[in-house]
């Protein structure tokens, strides 16, 4: 499942030979993130972040079963015993904060790694299945992040769910008794919370597990690179460690920089002040908006105001869930045999100036009241992002002409830096 | 390339490469700082995760228990509860202080006098853990009509250890005496606890 050239692993001693013989744990993560995996030697820093949206699925799962030892998933307790983390239990906080902010942070990791996957057209064959598993993951880290808020009982956790869990009411004949069923009665309470609590606990396990499906297929081709071109030599590779160990290292540090700012110096303000203030079913927000990791969605679902055959409420939650499932069809519509988006003039136009600005806009209608005009323009937006997808990423990758693509990884990179390769001083080979 | 070790003029630099000569390479220097700072970022992570199991503030705040003893009179015990574990508080008759005073204490197994065990001028108020100190049982003994034990103090029901009137282990597998908490009076009739 690897290149040819990769390093074979040499047990060095008695434990690691009778290791090695018994159960090869050792020879399985030198071939997985050892010497013995070949890494195209071109990737740049944007091929840092599936490393660090594993460390932050790590790091809720960590943060996460302490938190569980000390909450009280009962709506009569739920929120004190927040508070009681917050103020009584040592270290508590920096649980919580950790937690609360480890959650954007992921989001925000994978958001990125999501941006590079769409950029370089990682989803293209031979890994469809990487990308498959990869928007799998995403709508369980949704589901999963959506349960977590609810479980502090706060204002926006209440309203939330009831919002939430709202959107399968939709649903023709079965969507009324499917929300009932949801939350074991007619409005979020104790059974839901329990069951939330529930689900918060293990969905990110089954995430683990799909992460382990994604990286074991990534390692069959091995991972894409800026190019797009395919390694064709070993050359065009480096040994994963000390390389990418080391790039990786580096970026988490930058990271934990960045996550350590929001934890210690800002720690709220991802938040909402009105998640502070205890549920209250009698009582709706005036504002109610769902975390900002969800703005885009939330503004794609708030777009349809009008009922055209289907209700307006039925054609929101099927595009909100539509805008997702689209990227399970990606592989497919698009057509273009090139990967990179370095090498895909039309492409690369459509993609910086059409819907990157398409998805700003809809993260800032999102988190925006639901007036005028961000209503219409969620709506331009809205159309926007499904014709990209479905009609002009078809069609530009059908009629563009790439640029020439390098022959190879090797001959790419020495093109562009050869002072980096041959030395300072290195006269240009004529 | 510029390069901070001292060896850099005279070495070519080969970009972080094999370095030929003695003193200190550039890699293993960033390699020894590097590790280092990731084991003491572990350290900073590890403790607090091993800490917010510790009692939180508000089981701490639970730490002191106040009693009032006024009508407690010769022969008769108090349960009370000290860090969610019970205590006895008992005031001893006369008999019960000569039966406990009559023991030759370097024949137990855990040697201590009555007044060792007790506050001075209150010889006669034995506070201790209900907690038996084999497995932690609560024994009996402290409410009227249960089961003394052969040495008419407590007896606990799990595996038998036998504690006399000053609450002293004297059969059974308990390795020592019901254990006396900190505890002062704060005035005659007044105890607190922790």
């Amino acid at each position: 499942m690897s290149f040819p050239w990769a390093k074979e692993y040499q047990p060095q001693n008695g434990l690691t030979k009778f290791l090695d013989e018994k159960l090869p744990l050792p020879r399985f993560v030198y071939n997985a993130v050892g010497a013995g995996y070949p890494v195209p030697r071109n990737l740049s820093y944007f091929w840092n972040f599936g490393v660090l949206a594993g460390f932050f699925l790590m790091l809720q799962i960590v943060t996460g079963v302490v938190l569980a030892m000390h909450y009280a998933a009962n709506t009569q307790v739920a929120f004190a015993s927040v508070e009681h983390i917050m103020r009584d239990v040592n270290w508590g906080w920096l649980m919580r904060y950790a937690h609360a902010n480890g959650a954007s942070f992921f989001f925000m990791v994978v958001y990125i790694h999501i941006f590079r996957g769409l950029f370089y057209a990682s989803y293209k064959p031979p890994r469809e299945m990487i990308w498959l598993l990869g928007v799998t993951i995403f709508l369980l880290m949704m589901a999963t992040a959506f349960m977590g808020y609810v479980l502090p009982w706060g204002q926006m956790s209440f309203w939330g769910a009831q919002v939430i869990t709202g959107l399968f009411e939709a649903i023709p004949l079965v969507g009324p008794p499917l929300k009932t069923w949801l939350l074991g009665g007619f409005a979020p309470d104790n059974a839901a919370l329990n069951r939330f609590f529930s689900l918060h606990f293990l969905l990110p396990f089954v995430i683990l597990g799909c992460v382990i499906l994604h990286i074991w297929a990534l390692h069959i081709p091995g991972s894409s690179n800026p190019t797009g071109v395919e390694v064709k030599g070993e050359s065009d590779t480096l040994p994963f460690h000390p390389y990418y160990t080391a790039k990786d290292g580096f970026g988490l540090g930058v990271a934990l920089i960045a996550f350590m700012t929001f934890v210690f110096f800002l720690p709220n303000m991802l938040g909402h002040p009105d998640n502070y203030i205890e549920a209250n079913p009698l009582s709706t927000p005036a504002h109610i908006v769902p975390e900002w990791y969800f703005y885009p969605f939330y503004a794609i679902l708030r777009a349809f105001t009008f009922d055209f055959i289907l209700p307006a409420k039925l054609w929101g939650v099927l595009a909100m869930f539509a805008s997702i499932l689209v990227w399970f069809f990606l592989p497919w519509l698009d057509k273009s045999p090139v990967r990179s988006g370095h090498y895909r003039p039309l492409f690369r136009k459509f993609f910086w100036f059409g819907l990157i600005p398409v998805m700003a806009v809809l993260f800032v209608c999102g988190g925006a009241p639901a007036e005028e005009p961000y209503v219409m323009i969620s709506q331009l937006a809205t159309a926007y992002y499904f014709l990209h997808f479905l009609v002009i990423l078809p069609i530009i990758s059908s009629i563009e002409r790439p640029d020439p693509l390098p022959f190879s990884i090797t001959e790419a990179v020495l093109n562009s830096d050869k002072k980096a390769v041959l030395g300072e001083n290195a006269e240009p080979a004529v | 390339m510029a390069s901070t070790t001292g060896n850099a003029e005279t070495t070519p630099d080969t970009s972080g490469g094999v370095e030929s000569g003695d003193g200190v390479r550039r890699r293993d220097f960033i390699n020894i700082a590097a590790v280092s700072a990731a084991g003491v970022g572990g350290l900073a992570v590890v403790y607090p995760l091993v800490s917010q199991m510790a009692p939180s503030a508000d089981v701490l705040a639970e730490s002191t228990t106040e009693l009032d003893i006024s009508t407690l009179e010769a022969g008769q015990s108090i349960k009370a509860v000290f860090r969610k574990q019970p205590i006895f508080v008992r005031r001893l008759t006369p008999a019960e202080i000569e039966a406990a005073n009559a023991v030759d204490v370097s024949s137990l197994r855990d040697p201590a006098t009555l007044d060792e065990i007790t506050k001075p001028g209150h010889g006669n108020v034995l506070v201790v853990m209900g907690v038996c100190t084999h497995l932690g049982c609560v024994p009996l003994g402290a409410q009227e009509g249960e089961n003394k034990g052969e040495f008419g103090g407590y007896f606990c029901p799990c595996h038998g250890s036998h504690y006399d009137t000053a609450a002293r282990i004297r059969k059974g597998p308990a390795p020592t005496n019901l254990a006396v908490p900190d505890y002062e009076f704060t005035s005659d009739t007044t105890i607190v606890i922790g």
